[in-house]
Protein backbone atom coordinates (compact mmCIF):
# COMPACT_ATOMS: atom_id res chain seq x y z
CA UNK A 1 0.00 0.00 0.00
CA UNK A 2 2.49 2.55 -1.16
CA UNK A 3 2.32 5.32 -3.69
CA UNK A 4 0.67 3.36 -6.52
CA UNK A 5 -2.70 4.69 -5.52
CA UNK A 6 -2.66 8.40 -4.90
CA UNK A 7 -5.72 8.06 -2.71
CA UNK A 8 -4.00 5.54 -0.46
CA UNK A 9 -0.77 7.45 -0.19
CA UNK A 10 -2.52 10.43 1.28
CA UNK A 11 -4.54 8.46 3.79
CA UNK A 12 -2.32 5.58 4.92
CA UNK A 13 -0.46 5.78 8.18
CA UNK A 14 3.30 5.80 7.67
CA UNK A 15 3.88 3.44 10.58
CA UNK A 16 1.72 0.73 9.02
CA UNK A 17 3.86 0.37 5.92
CA UNK A 18 6.33 -2.09 7.37
CA UNK A 19 5.83 -4.90 9.87
CA UNK A 20 8.17 -3.01 12.16
CA UNK A 21 5.10 -1.83 14.05
CA UNK A 22 5.21 -2.82 17.68
CA UNK A 23 3.65 -6.20 17.08
CA UNK A 24 3.87 -9.01 19.58
CA UNK A 25 2.33 -12.38 18.65
CA UNK A 26 -0.67 -13.12 20.85
CA UNK A 27 -1.07 -16.22 22.97
CA UNK A 28 -3.67 -17.34 20.48
CA UNK A 29 -1.17 -17.30 17.64
CA UNK A 30 1.44 -19.18 19.64
CA UNK A 31 -1.10 -21.84 20.59
CA UNK A 32 -2.16 -22.16 16.96
CA UNK A 33 1.42 -22.60 15.83
CA UNK A 34 1.96 -25.20 18.53
CA UNK A 35 -1.03 -27.21 17.22
CA UNK A 36 0.27 -26.97 13.66
CA UNK A 37 3.72 -28.11 14.67
CA UNK A 38 2.32 -31.03 16.63
CA UNK A 39 0.23 -32.04 13.65
CA UNK A 40 3.22 -31.89 11.30
CA UNK A 41 5.24 -34.02 13.72
CA UNK A 42 2.47 -36.59 13.91
CA UNK A 43 2.11 -36.75 10.13
CA UNK A 44 5.87 -37.12 9.67
CA UNK A 45 6.02 -39.93 12.22
CA UNK A 46 3.17 -41.82 10.57
CA UNK A 47 4.77 -41.43 7.13
CA UNK A 48 8.19 -42.57 8.34
CA UNK A 49 6.86 -45.62 10.17
CA UNK A 50 4.69 -46.74 7.27
CA UNK A 51 7.56 -46.28 4.79
CA UNK A 52 9.96 -48.31 6.89
CA UNK A 53 7.40 -51.08 7.42
CA UNK A 54 6.49 -51.30 3.73
CA UNK A 55 10.13 -51.28 2.69
CA UNK A 56 11.09 -54.02 5.13
CA UNK A 57 8.19 -56.23 4.05
CA UNK A 58 9.12 -55.84 0.38
CA UNK A 59 12.80 -56.61 0.92
CA UNK A 60 12.00 -59.64 3.06
CA UNK A 61 9.51 -60.95 0.49
CA UNK A 62 12.09 -60.73 -2.30
CA UNK A 63 14.94 -62.21 -0.27
CA UNK A 64 12.76 -65.09 0.94
CA UNK A 65 11.56 -66.07 -2.54
CA UNK A 66 12.87 -69.48 -3.71
CA UNK A 67 14.47 -68.15 -6.91
CA UNK A 68 16.33 -65.30 -5.25
CA UNK A 69 19.88 -66.78 -5.19
CA UNK A 70 19.76 -67.55 -8.92
CA UNK A 71 18.13 -64.26 -9.78
CA UNK A 72 20.76 -62.39 -7.84
CA UNK A 73 23.49 -64.17 -9.78
CA UNK A 74 21.97 -63.48 -13.20
CA UNK A 75 20.68 -59.93 -12.72
CA UNK A 76 22.59 -58.43 -9.82
CA UNK A 77 26.08 -59.82 -10.13
CA UNK A 78 28.62 -57.38 -8.69
CA UNK A 79 31.36 -58.77 -10.93
CA UNK A 80 29.49 -58.22 -14.18
CA UNK A 81 28.19 -54.88 -12.98
CA UNK A 82 31.72 -53.61 -12.42
CA UNK A 83 32.70 -54.83 -15.86
CA UNK A 84 29.64 -53.33 -17.58
CA UNK A 85 29.52 -49.91 -15.95
CA UNK A 86 32.38 -48.20 -17.88
CA UNK A 87 31.17 -49.52 -21.23
CA UNK A 88 27.57 -48.54 -20.52
CA UNK A 89 28.68 -45.07 -19.43
CA UNK A 90 30.72 -44.75 -22.61
CA UNK A 91 27.64 -45.58 -24.62
CA UNK A 92 25.58 -43.20 -22.52
CA UNK A 93 27.69 -40.32 -23.78
CA UNK A 94 26.20 -40.90 -27.20
CA UNK A 95 22.66 -40.95 -25.72
CA UNK A 96 23.36 -37.70 -23.92
CA UNK A 97 24.75 -35.98 -27.01
CA UNK A 98 21.75 -37.10 -29.02
CA UNK A 99 19.40 -35.95 -26.24
CA UNK A 100 20.88 -32.46 -25.99
CA UNK A 101 21.16 -31.79 -29.71
CA UNK A 102 17.92 -33.47 -30.77
CA UNK A 103 16.10 -32.00 -27.74
CA UNK A 104 17.06 -28.46 -28.73
CA UNK A 105 16.15 -29.09 -32.36
CA UNK A 106 12.84 -30.69 -31.37
CA UNK A 107 11.83 -27.78 -29.13
CA UNK A 108 12.71 -25.19 -31.76
CA UNK A 109 11.06 -27.00 -34.66
CA UNK A 110 8.03 -27.94 -32.56
CA UNK A 111 7.48 -24.35 -31.50
CA UNK A 112 7.78 -23.07 -35.07
CA UNK A 113 5.28 -25.66 -36.28
CA UNK A 114 2.86 -24.75 -33.51
CA UNK A 115 3.13 -21.05 -34.28
CA UNK A 116 2.65 -21.73 -37.99
CA UNK A 117 -0.59 -23.47 -37.14
CA UNK A 118 -1.92 -20.54 -35.11
CA UNK A 119 -1.45 -17.99 -37.92
CA UNK A 120 -4.77 -16.67 -39.18
CA UNK A 121 -5.73 -15.29 -42.56
CA UNK A 122 -5.67 -16.63 -46.11
CA UNK A 123 -2.07 -15.45 -46.77
CA UNK A 124 -0.80 -18.04 -44.37
CA UNK A 125 -2.91 -20.89 -45.66
CA UNK A 126 -0.04 -22.78 -47.37
CA UNK A 127 2.17 -22.51 -44.30
CA UNK A 128 -0.66 -23.62 -42.03
CA UNK A 129 -1.55 -26.54 -44.29
CA UNK A 130 2.06 -27.63 -44.56
CA UNK A 131 2.55 -27.58 -40.80
CA UNK A 132 -0.67 -29.52 -40.30
CA UNK A 133 0.29 -32.14 -42.88
CA UNK A 134 3.73 -32.50 -41.32
CA UNK A 135 2.42 -33.08 -37.81
CA UNK A 136 -0.31 -35.41 -39.00
CA UNK A 137 2.18 -37.52 -40.93
CA UNK A 138 5.06 -37.77 -38.47
CA UNK A 139 2.86 -38.16 -35.43
CA UNK A 140 1.20 -41.14 -37.02
CA UNK A 141 4.34 -42.78 -38.44
CA UNK A 142 5.83 -45.29 -35.97
CA UNK A 143 9.25 -44.11 -34.83
CA UNK A 144 10.94 -47.38 -35.77
CA UNK A 145 9.67 -47.17 -39.34
CA UNK A 146 10.71 -43.53 -39.58
CA UNK A 147 14.19 -44.51 -38.34
CA UNK A 148 14.54 -47.41 -40.76
CA UNK A 149 13.41 -45.30 -43.70
CA UNK A 150 15.78 -42.45 -42.91
CA UNK A 151 18.77 -44.54 -41.84
CA UNK A 152 18.67 -47.02 -44.73
CA UNK A 153 16.59 -45.13 -47.29
CA UNK A 154 18.55 -41.88 -47.45
CA UNK A 155 21.99 -43.46 -48.06
CA UNK A 156 20.41 -45.70 -50.70
CA UNK A 157 19.60 -42.61 -52.72
CA UNK A 158 23.35 -41.97 -53.05
CA UNK A 159 22.80 -38.21 -52.95
CA UNK A 160 25.86 -36.02 -53.29
CA UNK A 161 26.84 -34.26 -50.07
CA UNK A 162 24.27 -36.00 -47.90
CA UNK A 163 25.68 -37.75 -44.90
CA UNK A 164 25.61 -41.49 -44.37
CA UNK A 165 26.59 -41.23 -40.71
CA UNK A 166 24.14 -43.44 -38.82
CA UNK A 167 24.13 -41.22 -35.76
CA UNK A 168 23.26 -38.09 -37.75
CA UNK A 169 20.58 -39.89 -39.73
CA UNK A 170 19.16 -41.51 -36.60
CA UNK A 171 19.09 -38.13 -34.89
CA UNK A 172 17.27 -36.63 -37.85
CA UNK A 173 14.60 -39.31 -37.65
CA UNK A 174 14.16 -38.64 -33.93
CA UNK A 175 13.76 -34.91 -34.58
CA UNK A 176 11.21 -35.53 -37.35
CA UNK A 177 8.97 -37.62 -35.12
CA UNK A 178 9.40 -35.79 -31.85
CA UNK A 179 8.96 -32.30 -33.27
CA UNK A 180 5.55 -33.41 -34.46
CA UNK A 181 4.61 -34.52 -30.94
CA UNK A 182 6.03 -31.45 -29.31
CA UNK A 183 4.35 -29.06 -31.72
CA UNK A 184 1.01 -30.48 -30.63
CA UNK A 185 1.92 -29.90 -27.00
CA UNK A 186 2.85 -26.29 -27.75
CA UNK A 187 -0.29 -25.77 -29.79
CA UNK A 188 -2.47 -27.07 -26.94
CA UNK A 189 -0.68 -24.66 -24.61
CA UNK A 190 -1.22 -21.69 -26.90
CA UNK A 191 -4.87 -22.50 -27.33
CA UNK A 192 -5.38 -22.93 -23.60
CA UNK A 193 -4.54 -19.29 -22.99
CA UNK A 194 -7.78 -17.46 -22.47
CA UNK A 195 -8.89 -15.34 -25.46
CA UNK A 196 -9.28 -12.35 -23.16
CA UNK A 197 -5.49 -12.35 -22.93
CA UNK A 198 -5.21 -11.90 -26.68
CA UNK A 199 -7.85 -9.20 -26.55
CA UNK A 200 -6.13 -7.38 -23.73
CA UNK A 201 -2.75 -7.55 -25.47
CA UNK A 202 -4.06 -6.45 -28.86
CA UNK A 203 -6.06 -3.65 -27.31
CA UNK A 204 -2.80 -2.29 -25.91
CA UNK A 205 -1.55 -1.99 -29.46
CA UNK A 206 0.68 -5.06 -29.51
CA UNK A 207 0.92 -6.78 -32.89
CA UNK A 208 -0.05 -10.44 -33.28
CA UNK A 209 3.63 -11.29 -33.06
CA UNK A 210 4.25 -9.20 -29.95
CA UNK A 211 1.13 -10.52 -28.26
CA UNK A 212 2.28 -14.05 -28.99
CA UNK A 213 5.82 -13.37 -27.85
CA UNK A 214 5.14 -11.38 -24.69
CA UNK A 215 1.71 -12.41 -23.48
CA UNK A 216 0.53 -15.71 -24.89
CA UNK A 217 3.68 -17.82 -25.27
CA UNK A 218 5.00 -17.18 -21.75
CA UNK A 219 1.72 -18.39 -20.29
CA UNK A 220 1.43 -21.27 -22.74
CA UNK A 221 4.98 -22.52 -22.21
CA UNK A 222 4.61 -22.46 -18.45
CA UNK A 223 1.53 -24.61 -18.70
CA UNK A 224 3.12 -27.21 -20.97
CA UNK A 225 6.40 -27.67 -19.11
CA UNK A 226 5.30 -30.97 -17.53
CA UNK A 227 4.12 -32.62 -20.77
CA UNK A 228 7.19 -31.28 -22.60
CA UNK A 229 9.42 -32.84 -20.01
CA UNK A 230 7.55 -36.07 -20.47
CA UNK A 231 8.37 -35.98 -24.17
CA UNK A 232 12.02 -35.16 -23.44
CA UNK A 233 12.35 -38.14 -21.11
CA UNK A 234 10.71 -40.29 -23.72
CA UNK A 235 13.16 -38.91 -26.30
CA UNK A 236 16.04 -39.70 -24.00
CA UNK A 237 15.00 -43.34 -23.91
CA UNK A 238 14.31 -43.50 -27.63
CA UNK A 239 17.82 -42.27 -28.40
CA UNK A 240 18.66 -45.93 -27.78
CA UNK A 241 16.91 -46.81 -31.03
CA UNK A 242 19.76 -45.38 -33.12
CA UNK A 243 21.53 -48.63 -32.33
CA UNK A 244 19.38 -50.03 -35.12
CA UNK A 245 21.77 -48.25 -37.47
CA UNK A 246 24.77 -49.74 -35.70
CA UNK A 247 25.74 -46.89 -33.35
CA UNK A 248 26.87 -48.09 -29.92
CA UNK A 249 24.84 -46.40 -27.20
CA UNK A 250 24.29 -47.47 -23.60
CA UNK A 251 21.63 -50.06 -24.38
CA UNK A 252 23.59 -51.56 -27.27
CA UNK A 253 26.73 -51.69 -25.14
CA UNK A 254 24.81 -53.62 -22.48
CA UNK A 255 23.37 -55.92 -25.13
CA UNK A 256 26.85 -56.76 -26.46
CA UNK A 257 28.09 -57.62 -22.97
CA UNK A 258 25.01 -59.64 -22.08
CA UNK A 259 25.33 -61.59 -25.31
CA UNK A 260 28.91 -62.51 -24.49
CA UNK A 261 28.41 -63.64 -20.91
CA UNK A 262 24.77 -64.78 -20.81
CA UNK A 263 24.40 -62.63 -17.72
CA UNK A 264 21.71 -59.93 -17.61
CA UNK A 265 23.40 -57.62 -15.13
CA UNK A 266 24.52 -55.14 -17.85
CA UNK A 267 20.85 -54.49 -18.70
CA UNK A 268 20.10 -53.72 -15.07
CA UNK A 269 23.08 -51.37 -14.96
CA UNK A 270 21.93 -49.57 -18.12
CA UNK A 271 18.40 -49.33 -16.72
CA UNK A 272 19.57 -47.81 -13.45
CA UNK A 273 21.75 -45.32 -15.30
CA UNK A 274 18.78 -44.15 -17.39
CA UNK A 275 16.56 -43.78 -14.35
CA UNK A 276 19.30 -41.88 -12.53
CA UNK A 277 19.45 -39.51 -15.47
CA UNK A 278 15.71 -38.79 -15.53
CA UNK A 279 15.23 -38.01 -11.85
CA UNK A 280 17.33 -34.82 -11.76
CA UNK A 281 15.64 -33.66 -14.96
CA UNK A 282 12.20 -34.07 -13.40
CA UNK A 283 13.20 -32.36 -10.16
CA UNK A 284 14.69 -29.49 -12.13
CA UNK A 285 11.45 -28.99 -14.04
CA UNK A 286 9.41 -29.11 -10.82
CA UNK A 287 11.71 -26.56 -9.29
CA UNK A 288 11.47 -24.13 -12.21
CA UNK A 289 7.68 -24.37 -12.35
CA UNK A 290 7.39 -23.80 -8.61
CA UNK A 291 9.69 -20.81 -8.85
CA UNK A 292 7.67 -19.29 -11.68
CA UNK A 293 4.45 -19.79 -9.70
CA UNK A 294 5.91 -18.23 -6.60
CA UNK A 295 7.05 -15.19 -8.49
CA UNK A 296 3.60 -14.76 -9.93
CA UNK A 297 1.58 -15.06 -6.73
CA UNK A 298 3.92 -12.77 -4.88
CA UNK A 299 2.88 -10.01 -7.25
CA UNK A 300 -0.56 -9.75 -5.62
CA UNK A 301 -4.04 -10.74 -6.69
CA UNK A 302 -7.22 -9.13 -7.93
CA UNK B 1 -30.56 -19.68 16.69
CA UNK B 2 -31.92 -19.04 20.15
CA UNK B 3 -33.78 -15.84 20.80
CA UNK B 4 -31.70 -14.07 23.37
CA UNK B 5 -31.73 -10.31 23.75
CA UNK B 6 -28.49 -9.79 21.86
CA UNK B 7 -28.44 -12.34 19.06
CA UNK B 8 -25.08 -13.96 18.48
CA UNK B 9 -23.06 -12.41 15.69
CA UNK B 10 -22.93 -14.41 12.47
CA UNK B 11 -19.42 -13.26 11.75
CA UNK B 12 -16.97 -11.86 14.25
CA UNK B 13 -13.36 -10.85 13.69
CA UNK B 14 -11.15 -10.39 16.70
CA UNK B 15 -7.81 -8.57 16.41
CA UNK B 16 -7.20 -10.01 12.98
CA UNK B 17 -3.74 -9.43 11.56
CA UNK B 18 -2.73 -10.28 8.01
CA UNK B 19 0.57 -9.54 6.32
CA UNK B 20 1.94 -10.26 2.87
CA UNK B 21 5.69 -10.49 3.16
CA UNK B 22 6.69 -7.19 4.69
CA UNK B 23 3.45 -5.30 4.13
CA UNK B 24 0.91 -5.32 6.94
CA UNK B 25 -2.48 -5.22 5.25
CA UNK B 26 -4.70 -5.84 8.28
CA UNK B 27 -3.08 -4.75 11.53
CA UNK B 28 -5.73 -5.21 14.16
CA UNK B 29 -9.22 -5.61 12.76
CA UNK B 30 -12.30 -6.10 14.90
CA UNK B 31 -15.67 -6.55 13.28
CA UNK B 32 -19.04 -7.86 14.30
CA UNK B 33 -21.84 -8.71 11.90
CA UNK B 34 -25.27 -9.31 13.42
CA UNK B 35 -27.74 -11.73 11.79
CA UNK B 36 -29.89 -10.40 8.96
CA UNK B 37 -27.85 -7.25 8.56
CA UNK B 38 -25.72 -5.76 5.84
CA UNK B 39 -22.26 -4.50 6.64
CA UNK B 40 -20.50 -2.28 4.12
CA UNK B 41 -16.72 -2.07 4.09
CA UNK B 42 -15.43 1.17 2.65
CA UNK B 43 -11.94 2.54 2.31
CA UNK B 44 -9.47 3.54 -0.34
CA UNK B 45 -8.17 1.14 -2.92
CA UNK B 46 -5.62 -1.18 -1.35
CA UNK B 47 -6.91 -0.66 2.17
CA UNK B 48 -7.55 -4.39 2.52
CA UNK B 49 -11.29 -4.82 1.92
CA UNK B 50 -10.87 -7.78 -0.40
CA UNK B 51 -8.22 -9.24 1.89
CA UNK B 52 -10.59 -9.03 4.84
CA UNK B 53 -13.30 -10.89 2.93
CA UNK B 54 -10.82 -13.54 1.83
CA UNK B 55 -9.69 -14.01 5.43
CA UNK B 56 -13.29 -14.40 6.57
CA UNK B 57 -13.70 -17.17 4.02
CA UNK B 58 -10.36 -18.79 4.99
CA UNK B 59 -8.98 -18.27 1.51
CA UNK B 60 -6.13 -16.47 3.22
CA UNK B 61 -4.55 -17.72 6.40
CA UNK B 62 -4.48 -14.96 9.00
CA UNK B 63 -1.34 -14.24 10.99
CA UNK B 64 -3.01 -13.54 14.27
CA UNK B 65 -6.39 -12.98 15.85
CA UNK B 66 -9.46 -15.08 15.24
CA UNK B 67 -12.54 -15.31 13.04
CA UNK B 68 -15.79 -16.70 14.41
CA UNK B 69 -18.73 -17.96 12.37
CA UNK B 70 -21.90 -18.35 14.42
CA UNK B 71 -19.76 -18.32 17.54
CA UNK B 72 -17.44 -21.09 16.38
CA UNK B 73 -13.81 -20.22 15.86
CA UNK B 74 -13.11 -21.11 12.24
CA UNK B 75 -9.46 -20.07 12.26
CA UNK B 76 -8.65 -22.91 14.62
CA UNK B 77 -6.25 -25.13 12.67
CA UNK B 78 -8.32 -28.17 13.66
CA UNK B 79 -11.40 -26.87 11.85
CA UNK B 80 -11.93 -28.22 8.35
CA UNK B 81 -12.00 -25.16 6.07
CA UNK B 82 -14.19 -26.92 3.51
CA UNK B 83 -17.09 -27.33 5.88
CA UNK B 84 -16.76 -23.68 6.87
CA UNK B 85 -16.76 -22.48 3.26
CA UNK B 86 -19.91 -24.46 2.57
CA UNK B 87 -21.73 -22.06 4.86
CA UNK B 88 -20.35 -18.93 3.23
CA UNK B 89 -21.14 -17.65 -0.25
CA UNK B 90 -18.66 -15.38 -2.00
CA UNK B 91 -18.90 -13.14 -5.03
CA UNK B 92 -15.41 -12.13 -6.11
CA UNK B 93 -14.35 -8.77 -7.42
CA UNK B 94 -13.23 -10.44 -10.67
CA UNK B 95 -16.26 -12.84 -10.78
CA UNK B 96 -14.02 -15.90 -11.29
CA UNK B 97 -16.65 -17.77 -13.28
CA UNK B 98 -15.45 -21.06 -14.73
CA UNK B 99 -14.92 -20.33 -18.42
CA UNK B 100 -15.35 -23.96 -19.47
CA UNK B 101 -18.85 -24.32 -18.02
CA UNK B 102 -22.17 -22.87 -19.05
CA UNK B 103 -23.98 -20.46 -16.78
CA UNK B 104 -26.21 -23.25 -15.54
CA UNK B 105 -23.26 -25.55 -14.87
CA UNK B 106 -21.45 -22.77 -13.03
CA UNK B 107 -24.41 -22.33 -10.73
CA UNK B 108 -25.23 -25.98 -10.16
CA UNK B 109 -21.66 -27.18 -9.65
CA UNK B 110 -21.48 -26.64 -5.88
CA UNK B 111 -25.06 -27.72 -5.06
CA UNK B 112 -24.59 -30.95 -6.98
CA UNK B 113 -21.00 -31.86 -6.17
CA UNK B 114 -20.64 -30.43 -2.68
CA UNK B 115 -24.14 -30.56 -1.25
CA UNK B 116 -25.40 -33.60 -3.12
CA UNK B 117 -28.51 -31.91 -4.50
CA UNK B 118 -30.06 -33.96 -7.34
CA UNK B 119 -29.50 -32.48 -10.77
CA UNK B 120 -33.14 -31.57 -11.50
CA UNK B 121 -33.57 -29.84 -8.20
CA UNK B 122 -30.30 -27.93 -8.55
CA UNK B 123 -31.20 -26.84 -12.06
CA UNK B 124 -34.67 -25.71 -11.02
CA UNK B 125 -33.22 -23.61 -8.28
CA UNK B 126 -30.58 -22.20 -10.66
CA UNK B 127 -33.20 -21.25 -13.25
CA UNK B 128 -35.30 -19.62 -10.58
CA UNK B 129 -32.31 -17.54 -9.47
CA UNK B 130 -31.43 -16.62 -13.04
CA UNK B 131 -35.02 -15.61 -13.70
CA UNK B 132 -34.95 -13.39 -10.69
CA UNK B 133 -31.69 -11.78 -11.80
CA UNK B 134 -33.08 -11.17 -15.27
CA UNK B 135 -30.92 -13.79 -16.94
CA UNK B 136 -33.55 -16.43 -17.59
CA UNK B 137 -32.55 -16.81 -21.22
CA UNK B 138 -28.80 -17.16 -20.60
CA UNK B 139 -28.71 -20.49 -18.78
CA UNK B 140 -26.94 -22.25 -21.65
CA UNK B 141 -24.44 -19.52 -22.47
CA UNK B 142 -20.75 -19.62 -21.62
CA UNK B 143 -19.43 -16.81 -19.38
CA UNK B 144 -17.27 -15.36 -22.19
CA UNK B 145 -20.42 -14.59 -24.13
CA UNK B 146 -21.90 -12.49 -21.35
CA UNK B 147 -21.41 -8.83 -20.60
CA UNK B 148 -19.56 -7.81 -17.45
CA UNK B 149 -22.78 -7.01 -15.63
CA UNK B 150 -24.33 -10.31 -16.66
CA UNK B 151 -21.28 -12.21 -15.46
CA UNK B 152 -21.56 -10.31 -12.21
CA UNK B 153 -25.12 -11.46 -11.72
CA UNK B 154 -24.26 -15.06 -12.62
CA UNK B 155 -21.58 -14.92 -9.92
CA UNK B 156 -24.20 -13.75 -7.45
CA UNK B 157 -26.53 -16.55 -8.49
CA UNK B 158 -23.71 -19.05 -8.10
CA UNK B 159 -23.05 -17.86 -4.54
CA UNK B 160 -26.73 -17.94 -3.64
CA UNK B 161 -27.38 -21.39 -5.07
CA UNK B 162 -26.09 -23.14 -1.95
CA UNK B 163 -28.26 -21.06 0.40
CA UNK B 164 -25.32 -19.79 2.42
CA UNK B 165 -25.52 -18.57 6.00
CA UNK B 166 -23.36 -15.58 5.15
CA UNK B 167 -22.73 -13.83 1.86
CA UNK B 168 -19.50 -11.97 1.13
CA UNK B 169 -19.74 -9.59 -1.79
CA UNK B 170 -16.63 -7.93 -3.17
CA UNK B 171 -17.30 -4.83 -5.24
CA UNK B 172 -20.34 -6.34 -6.89
CA UNK B 173 -21.49 -3.14 -8.51
CA UNK B 174 -18.15 -2.27 -10.10
CA UNK B 175 -19.11 -3.48 -13.57
CA UNK B 176 -22.70 -2.31 -13.59
CA UNK B 177 -24.50 0.66 -15.10
CA UNK B 178 -26.53 2.83 -12.73
CA UNK B 179 -29.75 1.04 -13.64
CA UNK B 180 -28.27 -2.35 -12.85
CA UNK B 181 -26.74 -0.98 -9.66
CA UNK B 182 -30.28 -0.14 -8.62
CA UNK B 183 -31.36 -3.66 -9.49
CA UNK B 184 -28.58 -5.30 -7.51
CA UNK B 185 -29.32 -2.96 -4.65
CA UNK B 186 -32.90 -4.14 -4.71
CA UNK B 187 -31.69 -7.71 -4.75
CA UNK B 188 -29.43 -7.20 -1.75
CA UNK B 189 -32.33 -5.60 0.11
CA UNK B 190 -34.63 -8.48 -0.80
CA UNK B 191 -32.04 -10.98 0.39
CA UNK B 192 -31.75 -9.12 3.64
CA UNK B 193 -35.50 -9.23 4.14
CA UNK B 194 -35.35 -12.97 3.57
CA UNK B 195 -32.89 -13.13 6.44
CA UNK B 196 -29.55 -13.23 4.67
CA UNK B 197 -26.50 -11.77 6.37
CA UNK B 198 -24.10 -9.96 4.12
CA UNK B 199 -20.75 -8.22 4.15
CA UNK B 200 -19.91 -6.17 1.12
CA UNK B 201 -16.87 -4.22 0.06
CA UNK B 202 -17.74 -1.26 -2.09
CA UNK B 203 -16.57 2.02 -3.55
CA UNK B 204 -20.19 2.96 -4.27
CA UNK B 205 -21.03 5.17 -1.30
CA UNK B 206 -24.62 5.65 -2.40
CA UNK B 207 -25.00 1.91 -2.42
CA UNK B 208 -23.48 1.60 1.03
CA UNK B 209 -25.67 4.35 2.39
CA UNK B 210 -28.86 2.89 0.96
CA UNK B 211 -28.46 -0.72 1.86
CA UNK B 212 -26.11 -1.05 4.84
CA UNK B 213 -27.01 -1.28 8.51
CA UNK B 214 -23.41 -0.82 9.47
CA UNK B 215 -20.61 0.97 7.64
CA UNK B 216 -16.98 0.26 8.47
CA UNK B 217 -14.20 2.52 7.25
CA UNK B 218 -11.01 0.54 6.80
CA UNK B 219 -7.79 2.48 6.99
CA UNK B 220 -4.21 1.79 7.99
CA UNK B 221 -4.99 -1.84 8.74
CA UNK B 222 -7.75 -1.15 11.28
CA UNK B 223 -11.45 -0.38 11.25
CA UNK B 224 -11.01 3.31 11.89
CA UNK B 225 -14.66 4.18 12.10
CA UNK B 226 -17.87 2.23 12.32
CA UNK B 227 -21.50 3.12 12.69
CA UNK B 228 -24.77 3.47 10.86
CA UNK B 229 -24.55 5.08 7.42
CA UNK B 230 -25.99 8.25 8.92
CA UNK B 231 -23.25 8.37 11.54
CA UNK B 232 -20.33 7.58 9.26
CA UNK B 233 -21.42 9.65 6.28
CA UNK B 234 -23.21 12.38 8.23
CA UNK B 235 -20.97 12.96 11.21
CA UNK B 236 -17.63 11.19 10.91
CA UNK B 237 -15.64 11.37 14.12
CA UNK B 238 -12.21 10.71 12.67
CA UNK B 239 -10.22 13.28 10.75
CA UNK B 240 -9.11 10.64 8.23
CA UNK B 241 -12.68 9.54 7.52
CA UNK B 242 -13.64 13.14 6.88
CA UNK B 243 -10.79 13.52 4.43
CA UNK B 244 -11.70 10.32 2.61
CA UNK B 245 -15.33 11.39 2.33
CA UNK B 246 -14.55 14.94 1.28
CA UNK B 247 -12.36 13.64 -1.52
CA UNK B 248 -15.28 11.52 -2.67
CA UNK B 249 -17.52 14.56 -2.59
CA UNK B 250 -15.01 16.48 -4.69
CA UNK B 251 -14.97 13.63 -7.18
CA UNK B 252 -18.75 13.80 -7.25
CA UNK B 253 -19.15 10.29 -5.97
CA UNK B 254 -21.09 11.03 -2.85
N1 LIG C 1 -1.56 -12.29 -2.53
C1 LIG C 1 -1.04 -11.09 -2.21
N2 LIG C 1 0.29 -10.94 -2.12
C2 LIG C 1 0.84 -9.75 -1.78
N3 LIG C 1 0.14 -8.65 -1.52
C3 LIG C 1 -1.20 -8.71 -1.60
C4 LIG C 1 -1.86 -9.93 -1.94
N4 LIG C 1 -3.19 -9.71 -1.94
C5 LIG C 1 -3.34 -8.40 -1.61
N5 LIG C 1 -2.16 -7.81 -1.39
C6 LIG C 1 -1.94 -6.40 -0.99
O1 LIG C 1 -2.81 -6.11 0.07
C7 LIG C 1 -3.30 -4.80 -0.02
C8 LIG C 1 -4.81 -4.81 0.10
O2 LIG C 1 -5.36 -5.43 -1.03
P1 LIG C 1 -6.92 -5.61 -1.20
O3 LIG C 1 -7.14 -6.33 -2.49
O4 LIG C 1 -7.48 -6.24 0.02
O5 LIG C 1 -7.41 -4.11 -1.31
P2 LIG C 1 -8.89 -3.57 -1.53
O6 LIG C 1 -9.22 -2.72 -0.36
O7 LIG C 1 -9.81 -4.67 -1.86
O8 LIG C 1 -8.68 -2.64 -2.78
P3 LIG C 1 -9.70 -2.35 -4.00
O9 LIG C 1 -10.65 -1.34 -3.49
O10 LIG C 1 -8.81 -1.76 -5.04
O11 LIG C 1 -10.32 -3.63 -4.40
C9 LIG C 1 -2.78 -4.24 -1.33
O12 LIG C 1 -1.71 -3.37 -1.04
C10 LIG C 1 -2.30 -5.44 -2.10
O13 LIG C 1 -1.17 -5.12 -2.86
MG1 LIG D 1 -10.78 -5.27 -3.55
Amino acid sequence: MTAEHPATAAVALPETQAPSDAYVPSARRLERERIRRARTRRATTVATVSTVVTGTVLVLAVLASPGWPRTRETFFSAHYAREALPKVLDGLLLNLRLLVICGAAVLALGLLLAIARTLRGPVFFPLRALATAYTDFFRGLPLVICLLLVVFGVPALRLQGVTTDPVLLGGTALVLTYSAYVSEVFRAGIESVHPSQWAAARSLGLTHRQALRHVVLPQAVRRVVPPLLNDLVSLQKDTGLVSIAGAVDAVYAAQILAGKSFNYTPYVVAGIVFVALTIPLTRFADWTTARMDRRRTQGGIA
Amino acid sequence: MSTTDAPQAVLRLESVRKTFGTSVVLRDVDLEVAPHTVTALIGSSGSGKSTLLRCANLLEEIDDGAVFLDGEEITDPRVDPDTVRRRIGVVFQAYNLFPHMTVLENITLAPRRVHGVPRDEAEDRARELLERLGLGDRAGAYPDRLSGGQQQRVAIARALAVRPRLLLLDEITAALDPELVGEVLGLVRELKEEGMTMVLATHEMGFARDVADQVCFLDGGVVLERGTPAEVFGAPRQERTRRFLSRLVEAGRL
